[in-house]
């Protein structure tokens, strides 16, 4: 697909267009519900057990929870100016956006996998050797489940989302996008700041349920 | 082959099995009336409007919302009904009557562990006196069962990690299935039984006749020494003395101030028993705890 | 009046256009797609099927004697598993649902249609998962997965069929995603919502509920396989989980799912009814709306598995309200389709006779499943052959019933040829006859107090159980002698016109089998849906 042509089944590039951003729509959708369960189960245990929730939302790093969340913020501001050269025609600022995108969201992996070794080292995995000597311990465990169920799921998207911004690297070098056709950017761009967004949500979930 | 008989309903065991199978009856005869109209209605529909030649027109007819509406209204008045009837049964079995005595079920993969709060314990088996209002207090060391009897209409999941009840009167004399009905493994067609109801003296003395060891009662007090409860709830203890707790002494409330005190609402340093005792040694303890309130029976 | 659009010599039908599994296994085009589907659902069909027939064999005596618990359990296990997730749900949608809706709204393909191949890969590799796990051993769990047997106790392949079902899920959002934004954004000009065939309104309710219900589905799944494979208790009651958050989170979507299992048959029984007594269908709107009611309140009845669960009772009290209420869109439709025949031009051709057998069965289905919201006879009936009858009812008597009205119906659409007529009505008859034999002594079954899922049963109920084999061995021929004439059919059955039937709709203003483009001209919509009473185009039989 280069820059203009319009696939087989659309009319023109108007309703391509309408068509992409729509069915991306859709699909956020579709994962706020499949996040939505995760949450549902949090909320349901979190009102069961404040204790345990406290105690174990104490032992995360709040410093490194607050750096990732900057850097995720950050991300999608070089994400919104990606999609903005996109529309201009800047390919060079298309590219070094979406590099610095791909970047940021590479230090936010890459500190998560150091919180996660340091939960590993303290024994805060679920599973045969738990070993958590906050109040509540039993179900501290089920604390843990769901924080590393719901940032795992989290991190995965951004792993996806890394090899989407791959892509449109690709296709920005290769001339792909233009004024005219930058579907893929801005497409891409609604499901990077929807991976965002979940994390807007698992922050405060997860790390400032008690105050410190 | 079977007798000649072929039952539609099992017997009618309880006080409520009447009122399930009037509700069962008049929902069969709304199945029927409303898919014989219907049936009725396209076959005469089919045959006198049945094509006669390629060149019929039929006319343009959109709709009629009178029609629409007569036939959403009466339906919603119709369910509307049923929906009430329903709920008053299972709202009534959901409320066992103070005086009900009470029975206690642990459930495991596959057999049904009953114990009679005079000591009597037995396994795959319930007896019951005829007219006494019973309410069983269950729980699963495993999956989840269910403990289902037809006769009685009536049926309860057994989970791990709680106690459910169901409570039902027995009103027949004789002998009525007992189904796990909640599918739990490999053996869980065979995890079945008997309930077996008796006349009160017939009852009193299976009571006497039959295998048993002291009342739950009396087990559960010395549990309650073993555990040492009343160092801190006894005389001159610092917990507050149980009898004058405020708060329902149901079964599950205790459970979950045993094993989970500080969900329960217990302040201070209650620790928690959870994983001390099996769930016969926690039902017994309750029983005993449960003497302990003046306004409780048994 | 529509543009009618003729094949022209030279430019191939979508049957002809490349030959070869390249073309077939690499094509774009949804007609094609919709065949793929076509092949793998009926496979999977007849291997739920088969497992049906071992189920009932085994029940012919009472005592388990024919196969072990262990066996009897994977059986009815998989044979739920493959129905529901491998028959049921993709069924109508993504076979008659691929092949006609750009047809229908005039349209060259569905919006995406790479994304359309791809979920039927993920179909694929999603069965090839579960197939391997009942291969490998098979799973014991039914196909409900209830923790904390599922998550803890069972010795099955739980996993591997987890994945399995979890993978296929994917293709079910996909392909609801494709048909939502398909009906929103690629309508013929002309096509406004209420000009829409109902077909495609039942697809586009079925739509909502793929996208909105599956992905809870796939969290419970990944849920239960982090427990299972991790040790991470999320359901385990020792460390406070609660066995009953999977049933909500399950039931959450399985409710819903049910829903997407009948209301595109629903749909196609508008079609049939419609075309068959030459006549529009009453209350158009009313059925339109409908559609949507029911996929949303079905929304909010999932707690209606759970009356007897330990959910609180204010919690059984609004769903039991729930569950009556969404009854009331379904009964409008009926009402609606039985109205359509007074003063039609009725004929009986299969396709008609299916949407009869429809009509009758999920009425009696539907009520049945008043009598499970009916709170006091839920008790009682819960968990009993009365459920196993009435879901039945509603996805054999109901759902497949349509699937294969609708077959037959657009059967020369799809393959340019005529099944044998006389055939179909054979076989609908039997499949009506042998599905009730097969089901209704279940009802009575049920109340007596026969579970579900029990391997061995006492004596008294084995009469009933023997009449239910027996009807459904004639309902296996039912279903066997439609996949012989059809596929003889495609070889040696007549060639069919464009609109074989005199029916109205754009599908039927282009050749049978149309062009890979469907349309030579492209559409222009300026009537309403079913206007059987304008003068007739030349484009009618």
């Amino acid at each position: 697909m280069s820059e203009g042509q319009v696939a087989h089944q659309f009319d023109d590039a108007r309703q391509q267009q309408e068509t992409a951003i729509l069915g991306m729509w859709v699909f956020l959708v579709t994962e706020i519900l499949f996040f939505g369960g995760l949450f549902a189960g949090y909320t349901i245990y979190r009102n069961l057990y404040p204790q345990a929730w406290v105690g174990a939302s104490r032992t995360l790093d709040l410093t490194i929870g607050t750096i990732n969340t900057a850097v995720l913020i950050a991300s999608s501001l070089t994400m919104a100016l990606a999609v903005h050269a996109s529309q201009t025609g800047r390919r060079k600022s298309l590219v070094g956006f979406l590099v610095s995108t791909m970047a940021l969201g590479a230090v936010f992996l890459g500190l998560k996998a150091v919180e996660y070794a340091h939960k590993f080292q303290e024994h805060h995995v679920p599973g045969p050797h738990f070993a958590y000597s906050g109040p509540d311990s039993t179900h501290a465990q089920l604390f843990f489940s769901f924080y590393f169920a719901m940032t795992g799921m989290h991190a995965l998207h951004m792993v996806i989302g890394l090899a989407l911004m791959a892509w449109l690297v690709w296709a920005a070098r290769s001339g792909r996008f233009s004024p005219d056709y930058h579907n893929p950017v801005v497409v891409g761009g609604l499901y990077w700041h929807f991976v965002d967004i979940v994390w807007i949500f698992l922050y405060p979930l997860l790390y400032l349920v008690g105050s410190r | 082959m079977t007798a000649v008989t072929f039952p539609l309903f099992p017997d009618q065991a309880s006080s409520n099995a009447g009122s399930v199978d009037a509700i069962y009856g008049l929902m069969v005869l709304l199945t029927v009336f409303f898919s014989v109209a219907i049936f009725l209605a396209i076959a005469f529909f089919a045959i006198k409007y049945h094509r006669k030649s390629e060149d019929e027109v039929p006319p343009e007819i959109h709709g009629s919302l009178a029609l629409e509406i007569t036939w959403s209204v009466i339906p919603l008045a119709i369910v509307a009904v049923i929906f009430i009837l329903g709920a008053k049964i299972y709202i009534a079995a959901s409320r066992p009557p103070a005086d009900a005595a009470t029975v206690y079920v642990v459930a495991r993969q596959w057999m049904w562990k009953v114990q009679h709060p005079e000591g009597n314990s037995e396994i795959n088996e319930l007896h019951l006196p005829i007219d006494r209002p019973v309410k069983l207090v269950m729980t699963s060391e495993d999956v989840i069962h269910d403990f289902f009897v037809p006769a009685f209409r009536m049926k309860k999941d057994v989970l791990p990690g709680r106690y459910t009840q169901e409570w039902f009167t027995p009103t027949r004399l004789g002998r009525y299935h007992l189904f796990c009905s909640q599918y739990c493994g490999t053996n869980h067609s065979r995890m079945i039984g008997w309930v077996e109801v008796m006349e009160p003296s017939d009852f009193e003395r299976w009571l006497k006749g039959s295998a048993r060891t002291e009342s739950m009662a009396a087990v559960g007090e010395r549990l309650f020494a073993r555990f040492h409860c009343g160092s801190c709830h006894g005389d001159g203890g610092s917990a507050p003395r149980l009898a004058g707790l405020s708060g329902r002494p149901d079964e599950a409330h205790l459970r979950e101030a045993i094993l989970h005190p500080a969900r329960a609402g217990a302040k201070g340093a209650m620790p928690t028993y959870q994983g001390q005792m099996s769930e016969t040694e926690l039902l017994q303890l309750i029983a005993y705890v449960r003497t302990l309130f003046p306004e409780v029976p048994r | 009046m529509s543009t009618f659009s003729a094949a022209i010599p030279g430019k191939p039908d979508y049957l002809s256009d490349g030959y070869g599994l390249k073309s077939w296994l690499l094509t774009r085009d949804h007609k094609r797609i919709a065949l793929l589907y076509l092949a793998s659902i009926t496979l999977f069909f007849f291997l739920g099927g088969v497992f049906a027939l071992l189920i009932r064999l085994e029940l012919l005596t009472p005592a388990g004697d024919l196969v072990s618990s262990e066996t009897y359990n994977k059986l009815f296990t998989m044979h739920g598993l493959i129905m529901v997730f491998f028959f049921l749900i993709p069924s109508i949608p993504a076979v008659l649902g691929n092949f006609l809706i750009p047809l229908m709204i005039g349209a060259r393909d569905l919006a995406f249609p790479r994304l359309n191949l791809l979920s039927w890969y993920i179909y694929v590799v999603g069965g090839i998962f579960t197939l391997t796990a009942a291969i490998a051993g098979g799973v014991d769990t039914g196909w409900t997965f209830y923790t904390p047997y599922s998550s803890t106790y069972s010795n099955s392949h739980v996993v591997l069929t987890a994945l399995g079902v979890f993978i296929t899920g994917f293709s079910s959002i996909l392909t609801g995603l494709n048909f939502v934004v398909t009906i929103h954004k690629m309508r013929a000009p002309g096509l406004t919502w209420f000009r829409l065939p109902l077909f495609v309104w039942a697809h586009y309710a079925t739509s909502l509920i793929m996208i909105l219900g599956t992905p809870v589905l796939a969290i419970s799944i990944v849920l239960v396989f982090l427990e299972r494979v991790f040790r991470i208790g999320v359901f385990d009651p020792r460390i406070g989980g609660d066995p009953l958050l999977f049933q909500h989170l399950f039931w959450f979507y399985s409710h819903p799912a049910v829903y997407i299992m009948i209301l595109p048959s629903m749909g196609v029984v508008s079609e049939i009814i419609t075309c068959f007594s030459r006549k529009r269908i009453f209350g158009y709107n009313f059925v339109a709306f409908s559609s949507v009611a029911i996929a949303v309140l079905g929304f909010l009845v999932w707690g209606h598995h759970m009356f007897v669960s330990g959910q609180s009772v204010a919690a059984s009290v609004i769903f039991s309200a729930l569950s009556f209420l969404v009854a009331i869109p379904s009964a409008i439709k009926v009402f609606n389709w039985t109205a359509t025949l007074y003063r039609g031009s009725i004929s009986f051709q299969t396709p008609m006779l299916y949407a009869f057998g429809f009509i009758g069965l999920f009425t009696m289905g539907g009520m049945t499943g008043l009598f499970l919201a009916t709170l006091g006879l839920d008790i009682h009936v819960h968990d009993t052959y009365f459920i196993i009858a009435h879901f039945h009812y509603i996805m054999v008597g109901g759902a497949v019933m349509g699937y294969l009205g609708g077959i037959h119906f657009w059967w020369p659409k799809i393959s340019g040829r005529l099944y044998p007529e006389w055939w179909g009505r054979v076989a609908a008859v039997l499949v009506f006859i042998g599905f009730n034999l097969t089901f209704f002594p279940q009802f009575i079954l049920g109340y007596l107090g026969m579970p579900r899922r029990y391997h061995a049963y006492p004596e008294e109920f084995q009469v009933l159980n023997v009449m239910s084999t027996a009807g459904a061995s004639i309902l296996g021929v039912g279903y066997l002698l439609p996949l012989v004439y059809l596929t003889w059919s495609m070889r040696y059955g007549p060639r069919a016109g464009p609109n074989p039937f005199g029916a109205k709709g754009l599908e039927w203003e282009t050749s049978s089998p149309p062009p890979t483009e469907n349309f030579v001209v492209m559409p222009v919509v300026d009537e309403e849906a079913y206007a059987y009473a304008v003068k007739k185009s030349p484009s009618h039989v």
